[in-house]
């Protein structure tokens, strides 16, 4: 039966009605309404759902509820906000810089991988601000894109990693 | 209020005189009528500008069109067209999501055709309606319409530009009321300002900033989350899937959850989204035997052995003829199997469906034509149903958004309730209605001087589903396959080698029934992988024949100038090196070679370079760089044709590598990214865009034309670092090395 479960999302402690067996995922869009984190195949196999959780991309569509209460998780909505936490600036920008560079290479087409493939590369250049188009590669394989945006997902990476590396001169 | 008005501006035509008659008139009604837009099942008059454009009192404008948004961009490119008629900015419009009681019906978002054929009226719309503002606007200022010029929706009288309006005080919010007659002038392309540059998308801001709203962000109060109830893998098609028994019980221990039966077709219900996940895979229901599938080893067999349907695409000249004065023939059969849309994220829709009527919000690729299903499925007349468009993921042709649309129409009739029904994977990859497999027999005959003399194609295929599985199983009636009516379902004779001067050529089209097979339909540029895999690879072989360079050999037989821009493009992009391709195959366990090839779909001109590597040992097909080019006449937008040439080069080299849907005797078993793997990241090419700006042509599509060309580059770079040729995709490493293997003992 659904019991009240605290999780801490985004910064901020949130209280929701769930099974303990309920996959976060279906907590992030139900009951706290967000749109970064999407169904996309349920079996961790695609990154439509990725999340951090303490700074780690994990696939929110089979971890259960029940096993991340204590623990920091940021979904794609939250990513400014951590970002200006790692690089300790005083003011949250409005978009993290791999956001903005999806929007200057354009490198969306439908836009579903997007969440995952963000989540992801924010970890990555959070870990290693400036990676290697292999390193960049290996990171990002277990996310997939059906609409075959990955040379645009790449340059968009790489033009983040360039514009971080400057901020933090 | 029509007549007045129309009087009006005959008048003022004819005289010239000052038009005193008040738009203001039409006030309150046509502000009344604007806000009931939506109150009517439409579609609206595509014959009134009203239908296409409103333009409100703060100079924006809202533009209704009937193309959808699939993650083309194709909005940001009607919005080019609007605005540059209209003389608006980019910034100054928005674009009215498809609504079956609001948008126009331009049919389906489908054969690239949202800029080629749904441009055109909504440019007559934007002209005409651009007129009527300069009357008004000639009647305000008091001069003639002549005398005023644009920009960014100011008019102002041209030398005294303190004499200005805008459309916003024109006309803010009320109606137009004028037809389109389509003699309103439309600016010629050397005035283009908006169309022709690469304007970047205007969905991608809200996309990255997650204030977009998709299918499957919708829930409604008092909603229920639903789900499908199918055997896991679609069986034979033609045979629906019968639940001889379902038992209740096995689902009793979760709460809330409810089985929801109508005809075969069943469902499960649950106040919460993952009680519904578990009712669905907890059910125990008896599915009644059904006939059995060739499986994956049979399927071709069984295609060749069918009765067909034959139709004679193109015969020209005496092809027997042809072929005897060839001095060298090239020849084979070609096989490419069933492969599946399958969009990232699995269909939804939410429906509720009351005693007065149904809204129903989906993600179909046909809005007018969803409804009809919709309506038929819950016996309701079309007009008590609306349909919405929000957008999902790439769906590449007719994946399950009927089925998501359908199944949550009758779970919400039979609950009562708003119901959104979210396809699980194995849903959507079981259950879709897959791009069909084809054979190709074709064989090309060249003389001395390197000039193909004759050319003939045989290809086998079957049809396109034209109902659903889930209205199948609900009204308990057989599929029914549309066989013939387009160049995607027949034989392509674009495709099959007329891009060549060929003065013997023959296509043939066999059309295999689907009945006993699985379930098609239309997958992004239909069969033109196909057709391009085997005819390219052909015309390369010719070139070997002749010991000619294939690039040499294809201009030599090339006279339209669109083909040869488009494969001179291409060419010069990648530095092309000139050799008989196969000539120099290295004797390590990688070796590299180049490739070339031409493709199109229905209009518009596709050419790729593929450089590959081919690790011998393992039988890996690396795909290093790709360079397409595409001429779709005008570009609306280059930037989008280039996105669009990354997207298809890549989701070419995919399929051809990479993906074939896997059947057994009693059904499907590709059902995740798992058992139906595509090309991921660290495999991914890098890809050079070439758009080939024609200013002076009608726009054509941009969405498909290089897919077959990027499937056919691949196989001729492999051959060209191997000396070996692959006649079945995917090339996967087994197929690659059985057919070195071949080579080896002289088969191949």
């Amino acid at each position: 039966m659904a019991q009240a479960i605290g999780i801490n999302v985004n910064g901020e402690a949130r209280t929701v009605a769930a099974d303990l067996d309920t996959p976060l995922l279906y907590v992030l869009m139900n009951e706290l309404q967000l749109r970064g984190p999407q169904f996309g195949c349920g079996l961790a196999q695609c990154g439509s759902c990725s999340v951090l959780i303490d700074g780690v991309e994990t696939r929110s569509c089979v971890t259960p509820v029940a096993s991340v209460v204590g623990k920091k998780i940021t979904t794609v909505e939250g990513l400014p906000a951590l970002y200006a936490q790692q690089k300790g600036l005083k003011e949250t920008p409005e978009l993290h810089p791999v956001q903005q560079a999806f929007v200057e290479v354009q490198a969306l087409h439908c836009g579903a991988c997007y969440n995952g493939v963000t989540i992801k590369a924010s970890e990555l250049l959070a870990k290693n601000p400036k990676p290697s188009d292999s390193e960049i590669r290996t990171a990002m394989n277990g996310h997939l894109c059906r609409c075959g945006t990955y040379p645009r997902i790449l340059q968009a990476i790489k033009l983040a990693s360039a514009r971080m590396s400057g901020a933090a001169r | 209020m029509r007549s007045f008005e129309t009087f009006s501006r005959r008048k003022l035509l004819k005289t010239g005189g000052a038009l005193i008659v008040g738009f203001s008139f039409a006030g309150a009604a046509s502000a009344r009528a604007a806000a009931a837009r939506g109150d009517v099942a439409g579609p609206p008059d595509q014959g009134e500008v009203d239908s296409w454009i409103a333009v409100h009192a703060d100079n924006t404008a809202t533009v209704y069109f009937g193309k959808c948004e699939l993650g083309q961009g194709n909005t940001t490119g009607l919005l080019q067209i609007t605005g540059e008629e209209l003389d608006l900015d980019i910034s100054q419009m928005s674009a009215m999501r498809l609504d079956t009681n609001v948008t126009p019906n331009q049919g389906a978002t489908s054969s690239s055709s949202s800029i080629h054929r749904g441009g055109p009226p909504l440019r007559a719309a934007a002209a005409e309606a651009r007129q009527q503002l300069l009357l008004l606007a000639s009647v305000k200022l008091g001069v003639q319409p002549g005398s005023l010029s644009v920009s960014k929706g100011v008019v102002s009288v041209e030398g005294d530009p303190t004499r200005r309006t805008t459309y916003g005080e024109l006309l803010g919010d009320k109606k137009f009321e004028v037809k389109i007659s389509g003699s309103a002038p439309v600016k010629p392309p050397s005035r283009y300002k908006l169309v022709g540059q690469s304007v970047r998308r205007v969905d991608i801001p809200d996309k990255v900033r997650g204030n977009y709203v998709r299918a499957q962000h919708l829930r409604a109060d008092n909603m229920l989350h639903g789900r499908v109830v199918l055997p896991r893998g679609q069986r034979a098609f033609g045979y629906g899937a019968k639940p001889l028994s379902i038992d209740e019980s096995s689902i009793a221990n979760i709460p809330g959850a409810r089985v929801v039966r109508k005809g075969d077709f069943v469902g499960v219900v649950a106040e919460r989204e993952w009680d519904a996940v578990k009712a669905a895979r907890q059910l125990k229901v008896t599915w009644q035997e059904t006939p059995r599938l060739p499986s994956n080893a049979g399927l071709y067999e069984k295609m060749r052995a069918a009765k067909t349907t034959d139709t004679v695409v193109t015969d020209i000249g005496d092809a027997a003829k042809g072929f005897q004065a060839a001095a060298h023939v090239a020849g084979a059969t070609y096989h490419g199997p069933y492969q599946g849309h399958i969009p990232f994220w699995p269909n939804c829709a939410l429906a509720d469906v009351g005693p007065n009527g149904a809204v129903v919000k989906s993600s179909s690729q046909d809005v007018y034509s969803s409804r009809a299903q919709i309506a038929k499925v819950l016996g309701l007349p079309e007009a008590k149903v609306r349909v919405q468009y929000y957008e999902s993921s790439g769906t590449f042709g007719r994946s399950c958004y009927e089925d998501a649309s359908q199944a949550a129409a009758i779970l919400s009739q039979a609950m009562r309730r708003p119901v959104r029904v979210q396809f699980m994977r194995w849903d959507e990859h079981g259950w879709d209605n897959y791009g069909p497999p084809h054979i190709a027999e074709i064989r090309a005959g060249v003389d001395q001087n390197g000039k193909i003399v004759a050319y003939e194609y045989h290809g086998w295929q079957h049809g396109w589903t034209v109902t659903s599985t889930v209205s199948d199983l609900a009204l308990q009636v057989k599929g029914v396959e549309r066989a013939g009516g387009t160049n995607s379902i027949t034989v392509n004779p674009i495709s099959t080698g007329s891009m060549y001067v060929i003065a013997n050529r023959r296509v043939i089209s066999h059309a295999v029934p689907m009945e006993g097979l699985l379930r098609g339909a239309a997958l992004r540029s239909p069969l033109d992988l196909n057709y391009s895999f085997a005819s390219e690879q052909t015309i390369d072989e010719l070139a070997t024949a002749v010991k000619m360079d294939p690039l040499a050999f294809r201009r030599q037989n090339i006279a339209d100038k669109r083909w040869l821009g488009v494969l001179n493009a291409a060419a010069e992009a990648a530095k092309w090196s000139p050799r008989v391709s196969g000539s120099s195959v290295s004797g390590g366990d990688v070796v590299s070679g180049r490739g070339i090839g031409l493709g199109s779909h229905h209009v518009s001109y596709g050419a790729a370079v593929a450089e590959v590597e081919v690790d011998k040992r393992s039988g890996v097909i690396s795909v290093k760089r790709l360079y397409g080019a595409m001429d779709v006449g005008l570009a609306v937008n280059p930037g989008l044709v280039e996105n669009q040439i990354i997207g298809q080069m890549v989701q070419s080299t995919s399929r051809v590598l990479k993906e074939e849907v896997k059947f057994d005797e009693h059904g499907v078993t590709s059902l995740d990214w798992a058992s139906y793997p595509i090309l991921r990241f660290a495999e991914s090419p890098e890809v050079v865009p070439v758009v080939v700006q024609r200013l002076d042509e009608p726009s054509t599509g941009a969405g498909e034309e290089v897919m077959g060309a990027t499937a056919a580059a691949i196989a001729n770079a492999v051959f060209d670092a191997t000396g070996v040729r692959l006649r079945e995709y995917p090339m996967t490493p087994e197929r690659v090395k059985a057919a070195l293997a071949g080579a080896k003992v002289g088969r191949a």
